[in-house]
């Protein structure tokens, strides 16, 4: 089953006529993933052309979903239209089909925009928002799947365990480890790295919980808010999945931003040190490098009697 | 992006929020002329340095070091008094329990007329990351460090979470000023203050606002005594006067100059320098050095798409920390293609004249092509299967124990 995305789920590309999305879009179609046009306000009627097919452009959301009947929307537009892309996607999947899953990649766009943009979201809870600032979603098939995003698809592989990470470049790490012990991946979600986002850890943790193909999940969190120590404390009564754990920034110095806007310890709090003892505490299994990730989850695997 | 106290105190006069008078100088004849306009008999004599704790500060002379004045925020009688404070702080460098060991220079002071305290209070304004919204902390507890307050008696520290959609609505306003123990045209004054305070919040996109002492005269106005702002950098596309306001001086001279390449940057106290894609990856990477007994000098991300030419910058910004005794690069190729970084190591390495020892790691697309070009350049680069593997190597070559 998968979470969220199915392998063959029919995806939009907003941005597509632009550098980024034109390129990922590209990459997406090479991958497998069910591309079915794309949207660019001012450019409908134009086709694109990714992997030697052509494709359709629409001016707006609502034209292109009542079009394809769309299931999911990937967002590559600059910073300062990339809040009202979120809620154009919202509105047009909520309007038009009372759900959809909208994935922002666009990394910088301002805080109180997205404070916004998510708010508008969650008062349409048909809608799920991944991101912004991740690498995306991506739902490995056999023989392709659907990648969203712009994660190397080459290094996946349909399995059973689920992978969700504020990081881009450590989440391919998490797949690789997972990839070294012979596993492949269910559902792999990038939630992204700054302080306002959609999706958040414990919604992953649920619908990795509920779904019938994981079987074990990894979780990749960082410094900065404490989304880790309360997915910690849900996971403890809710998950009976086994659970492995890294947390990227124990050497970052306080008060600095490290690259992503929301990993900075504030105040002292949203340590790394705090995080890995809210995984330990609730019964997660942790690696302190994220080279062992794959070692100890195999460990889990076994002790759980999955290998 | 932090502001100095004086810019903050514009910035609330613009939006309605009061401020005492004051006048930003950067010279003792210009703070000695604030003291006569002002006419103010008492007056604050105000460091202004992107730190916290200025009043509780040491003042030390830049050369010897020598211990120059105790406080960094003064109160002048008079105005030989506002002569000898303005003389002890500017062009010295200011200690405090935020600056670390090596201070702040100060260039900047912020004369301001003094005030009739009744009470002293809290109030900030901030994103709150769980919320999703902006959060008021508020509290009697004001002049006091705020965590400590959080800490020892959070029943004196009352929040409350803004509504997006909604907006600041009035009974929050109200409920908030009781719950601070005031009334009357104190209370009224509050309500004014906090509704200009979220609107500036909004307009001028700031991450932080924090007033400590907010305080109320003994004519029941509140004040706001204190002023520090923060913008949310990724804003600064809509905030073209940001550039105005944006005092280089208090930022890493080296941080900037990777960020106008694209590089995003942090200096560390270690000796292993480290070039990595992806912020994430990059914090592990550090700490994966620090767990094989190492000390990362340095966090780099060098982005999802560094070319041959971001790759050589941040070599030069690395090798610009004299600390720096060997490097570690480690790149999980995505969009970035591992040939590409391998070509980019060696133009780096070749050109720059690298002496100190090399780790690189490459995994993901076209790891194998990347690591031949490695295999087959006569540069000693040490080559490493995963992330472990390259820090012990660097630990050791630059002779540390694994």
């Amino acid at each position: 089953m998968a979470i969220w995305i199915e392998e063959d789920a029919k995806v939009l590309v907003q941005g597509i006529t632009g550098k980024q999305g034109m390129f990922h879009a590209d990459k997406m179609v090479e991958y497998g993933t069910n591309i079915v046009g794309g949207c660019t306000p001012g450019k409908g009627g134009q086709t694109v052309d990714l992997q030697g097919n052509s494709y359709p452009v629409w001016n707006s959301m609502f034209e292109a979903i009542e079009t394809t009947d769309a299931d999911a929307t990937v967002i590559y537009v600059p910073p300062p239209f990339a809040a009202e892309a979120i809620m154009e996607a919202a509105d047009a999947f909520d309007q038009i089909k009372g759900e959809g899953v909208v994935v922002c990649i666009t990394e910088g766009i301002p805080t109180l925009d997205m404070v916004k943009a998510v708010a508008f979201v969650e008062n349409r809870p048909g809608v799920r928002l991944i991101g912004p600032n991740c690498p995306g979603i991506i739902t490995p098939g056999d023989g392709g799947g659907a990648k969203i995003g712009i994660m190397p698809g080459h290094i996946h592989a349909k399995g059973r365990i689920g992978i969700v990470s504020k990081s881009g470049t450590l989440t391919y790490e998490a797949v690789a480890q997972t990839m070294s012990i012979d596993e492949g991946q269910s559902t792999c979600v990038g939630i992204g790295g700054d302080p306002v986002n959609g999706t958040g850890f414990i919604e992953c943790l649920a619908a990795f919980e509920a779904d019938d193909q994981t079987e074990a999940i990894v979780m990749i969190g960082e410094i900065g808010g404490n989304a880790e120590q309360e997915a910690a404390a849900w996971a403890k009564e809710n998950v009976t999945k086994p659970i492995v754990g890294f947390v990227a920034g124990a050497t970052a110095p306080p008060g600095k931003r490290m690259g992503h806007a929301g990993a900075i310890i504030s105040g002292g709090k949203g340590t790394a040190e705090e995080k890995f003892e809210a995984f330990e505490a609730a019964g997660i299994a942790c690696a302190r490098d994220p080279s062992e990730l794959g070692a100890v989850l195999l460990e889990s695997l076994k002790a759980a009697g999955l290998r | 992006m932090n502001i100095h106290e004086y810019q903050g105190k514009a910035l609330f006069k613009q939006h309605g929020v009061k401020v005492v008078e004051g006048v930003h100088c950067t010279s003792v004849s210009e703070a000695l002329d604030a003291y006569d306009h002002l006419q103010s008999k008492v007056v604050a004599v105000k460091s202004q340095i992107h730190a916290g704790g200025r009043g509780k500060g040491n003042l030390y002379s830049p050369g010897s070091r020598d211990l120059v004045m105790e406080g960094g925020v003064k109160i002048a009688f008079s105005k030989e008094d506002v002569g000898t404070y303005s003389e002890n702080i500017l062009g010295n460098i200011l200690v405090t329990k935020q600056t670390g060991e090596e201070g702040k220079l100060v260039n900047h002071l912020y004369i301001e007329s003094g005030c009739d305290i009744a009470h002293e209070y809290y109030l900030a304004l901030l994103v709150d990351r769980e919320q999703k919204s902006v959060l008021v902390m508020a509290s009697t507890e004001g002049g006091m460090d705020i965590e400590e307050v959080a800490e020892e008696t959070p029943e004196l520290l009352h929040k409350l979470n803004i509504d997006p959609n909604a907006g600041l609505l009035g009974y929050q306003i109200r409920d908030l000023g009781l719950a601070l123990g005031l009334q009357g045209a104190a209370h009224k004054s509050f309500g004014k203050m906090l509704k200009a305070l979220y609107s500036l919040f909004l307009k001028e996109d700031c991450a932080m606002v924090e007033i400590n002492p907010l305080v109320r005269s003994s004519d029941d106005e509140m004040i706001a005594l204190d002023a520090k702002v923060s913008f949310d950098e990724n804003a600064e596309f809509r905030h073209k006067q940001w550039d105005d306001i944006r005092d280089l001086s208090e930022e890493e001279d080296v941080e900037i100059r990777a960020k106008e390449t694209g590089l995003s940057y942090v200096k560390l106290d270690g000796n292993i320098g480290c070039l990595v894609n992806g912020a994430g990856l990059a914090m592990a990477t550090m700490d994966v050095i620090k767990l094989y007994g190492g000390e990362p000098a340095n966090f780099l991300d060098v982005g999802g798409g560094a070319n041959e030419e971001q790759v050589k910058t941040a070599f030069s910004i690395i090798l610009e920390d004299p600390n720096v005794k060997g490097i570690l690069v480690n790149i999980f190729g995505g969009i970035m293609r591992c040939d590409i970084i391998a070509r980019g190591v060696i133009a780096a390495t070749e050109s720059l004249g690298l002496t100190v020892p090399l780790v690189v790691r490459l995994a993901g697309t076209n790891v194998d092509e990347g690591k031949a070009i490695l295999a087959a350049s006569t540069l000693n680069i040490h080559p490493a299967d995963d992330l472990a593997e390259g820090a012990q190597k660097i630990v050791e070559l630059i002779g540390g124990e694994v």
